[in-house]
């Protein structure tokens, strides 16, 4: 079985972002970065299949500047077998284009299973890997929270509104995975030592220009502060009337 | 966030960072959870072992070849101050396995017994205890009375009594150091890798223990406990051999005071942002920013000063009084750091629910243990004036 694993490496969350000087793009002093979370579900959803068939390989690839190499290197210190960096300055804010650089070089190779994310954290971007399917013409469910694999068929459970949904499909597939899926394993210290010593190959990425550009970034404006309207029932029936007059939410 | 005001993350390879995230993960999602308990009962979590042996965890500075992760000193200094953010206990176990057992035994073993105990303790198949300390001899060990005779078939007898032993009563195996042959100088002293079943071997705990709670702390007793003559440990000679172990063992003491550290400045940090007294979070008061920019810088400096130390022994110049320097520097701080964040918690700090006052008692162990903070100012004092102030 031959799996790919598309990663991004996106910042922690847990800070205060600022905006930087060109009031279009995240100021990155003092950002820690790390693997996507749904794309480290994706890693461990490839790394499960490998072990599930017993042989096989699992391919990491990623797209950006050569910081992302850590990034791969965590997905090969899980035990993924190889890493494929597409090197570009920075990764477009255009998703066609990102997903036609993927597309180029996943062409390359036949892929029987490749999976992604199901969401970007960081640019709640959802569309690279569908876009990839379609490039590649291959058939794609997205936003699994369970996977079965059998005999060159697949059957994944998708999460909707109110309902659950199960799809059924043929290999070769692109898969985007979803929370629930599963819980990535930590890498162990060895396999940190042995990431080290695996390949990780650096090709240009083959970028267009795009289409879509970032024109302005700001800040959501800061909620303005609460207000007390009395105490105890006596106050109920002036908080009924501000709902329904002043919120509109009743 | 993890504390890193002056982006010490920068200086460390990626390698290192990773090994540190995956130890602090662990840290977070299998110690937290249950170390209070474990304290309040006073019991050391068994149940972590398997997992801990399974990252990597016990030996990981020692070589791949003896199934050890073969991390540089820095690496393994993080696992220590991860470790000890979440316990003294924890990080004490996993101390006495990786540089008071499988140190010694990789460091004056032979091959054969590198070959035979260590990938059964990286796997935590087998856990070790280390027998120095006597109940008269604590800072003085070259006074010990523990004597091991050879006998006529190359066997030995080991009689003596060893106290305050860290895994103790769990371990299957004992590094004891013994004087040899009726010899009281120091330099008959050699290490011996004792099987804890031997006839005449008894492990007892230590009751009554109100720091190190979630640590085994035993006492052990040695009553004509007889070993063949493959057990000795042929490289170890002189006094000298259980000091290089206690050396290894206090290097990775001065990163896990610093994990203590930050475990209290966070707690006291988060405390100060979300407790509400006279109308206002506390953290906005002048007193407790101070205390919380007093923490700060401690442990900034012990950091530096132990990640210095750790690119010191990766390049293999280290000396023992650095190291010195280090136990002492950031032991004393992070006492002083888990009293105030105790003390910045209020009421709420004496409870268990809270770290700061587990970590405040558990230090005072670690000040005490490894050469005590005297011990290690006496050291220091030595080596700028040349002059012994011990005896």
């Amino acid at each position: 079985m031959k799996i790919a694993v598309c990663i991004k490496r996106v910042p922690v969350m847990d800070v205060r972002f600022r905006i930087a000087a060109d009031g279009k793009s995240v100021d990155e002093t003092g950002l820690k970065y790390d693997v996507n979370d749904f794309d480290l579900w994706a890693v461990e959803a490839a790394l499960q299949l490998k072990e599930k068939t017993g042989d096989g390989e699992v391919v990491v690839f990623s797209l950006g500047p050569d910081a992302v190499q850590e990034q791969i290197r965590k997905a090969l210190s899980m035990g993924a077998d190889r890493g494929v960096q597409l090197k570009a300055d920075r990764a477009p804010a255009d998703p066609l284009s990102i997903a036609k650089a993927l597309a180029a070089e996943l062409k390359a190779s036949q892929w029987d299973v490749v999976f992604f994310g199901k969401v970007a954290i960081d640019s709640a971007d959802q569309s690279v890997g569908p876009m990839v399917a379609e490039l590649l013409g291959l058939p794609c469910v997205s936003a699994i929270s369970s996977l079965d694999i059998a005999n060159g068929r697949g059957t994944a459970k998708r999460e909707l509104e109110s309902a659950s949904e199960i799809v059924e499909f043929p290999l070769p597939v692109v898969l985007t995975v979803d929370e629930g899926l599963n819980k990535e394993r930590l890498p162990n210290l060895k396999g940190i030592m042995a990431a080290k010593k695996k390949p990780l190959e650096v090709k240009p990425a083959q970028l267009d220009a795009g289409t879509v550009n970032v024109v302005a970034m700001e800040l959501p404006a800061e909620r303005a502060a609460g207000r007390i309207i009395g105490e105890g029932a006596a106050a109920v029936p002036e908080l009924v009337r501000l709902l329904q007059t002043e919120a509109k939410v009743l | 966030m993890a504390t890193d005001f002056f982006n010490i993350d920068s200086a460390l390879s990626e390698e290192e960072r990773a090994v540190r995230d995956s130890v602090r993960r662990f840290v977070d999602e299998s110690v937290m959870p249950i170390i209070g308990d474990a304290y309040v009962q006073g019991k050391f979590p068994k149940q972590l072992i398997p997992r801990m042996a399974e990252l990597g965890l016990l030996g990981a500075n020692l070589p791949e070849e003896y199934g050890c992760a073969g991390l540089n000193n820095v690496a393994y200094g993080l696992i220590m101050q991860e470790l000890e953010r979440g316990d003294s206990g924890i990080r004490s176990f996993a101390s006495v396995q990786g540089a008071l057992v499988m140190y010694p035994i990789y460091a004056f073993g032979s091959e054969e017994q590198k070959r035979h105990w260590l990938p059964k303790m990286a796997s935590g198949e087998i856990i070790g205890c280390f027998g120095l300390t006597e109940p008269d001899y604590g800072s003085n060990p070259s006074g010990m009375i523990t004597m091991a005779r050879e006998q006529k078939d190359g066997s030995w007898v080991i009689n003596g009594a060893k106290m305050w032993i860290t895994n103790g009563s769990q371990a299957k195996v004992a590094v004891v150091w013994a004087k040899t042959n009726g010899d009281a100088d120091q330099r008959s002293i050699r290490g011996f890798i004792v099987p804890t079943d031997a006839k005449g071997f008894t492990a007892k705990d230590q009751k009554g223990k109100l720091s190190l709670r979630a640590s085994d702390t035993s006492e052990l007793v040695l009553d004509d406990v007889h070993v063949p003559g493959d057990a000795i440990l042929p490289k170890s000679g002189g006094l000298k051999s259980p000091l290089m172990c206690l050396t290894q063992a206090r290097y990775g003491i001065s990163w896990g005071a610093l994990g203590a550290a930050i475990g209290c400045y966070e707690e006291a940090l988060s405390y100060a942002k979300t407790r509400v007294m006279f109308g206002r979070p506390i953290g906005g008061f002048q007193l407790q920013q101070a205390r919380l920019a007093d923490m700060l810088t401690e442990i900034v400096k012990g950091q530096l000063v132990s990640l210095h130390l750790g690119r010191l022994k990766d390049a293999g110049t280290f000396t023992p009084q650095q190291v010195s320097l280090a136990k002492r520097n950031n032991v004393n701080m992070a006492t002083n750091i888990a009293r105030e964040a105790r003390r910045m918690l209020g009421g709420n700090g004496i409870l268990a629910e809270y770290a700061s006052m587990r970590h405040m008692a558990n230090l005072e162990s670690v000040y005490t243990y490894e050469g005590t903070h005297d011990i290690h100012t006496l050291i220091l004092g030595q080596a700028v004036t040349g002059l012994n102030a011990f005896e």
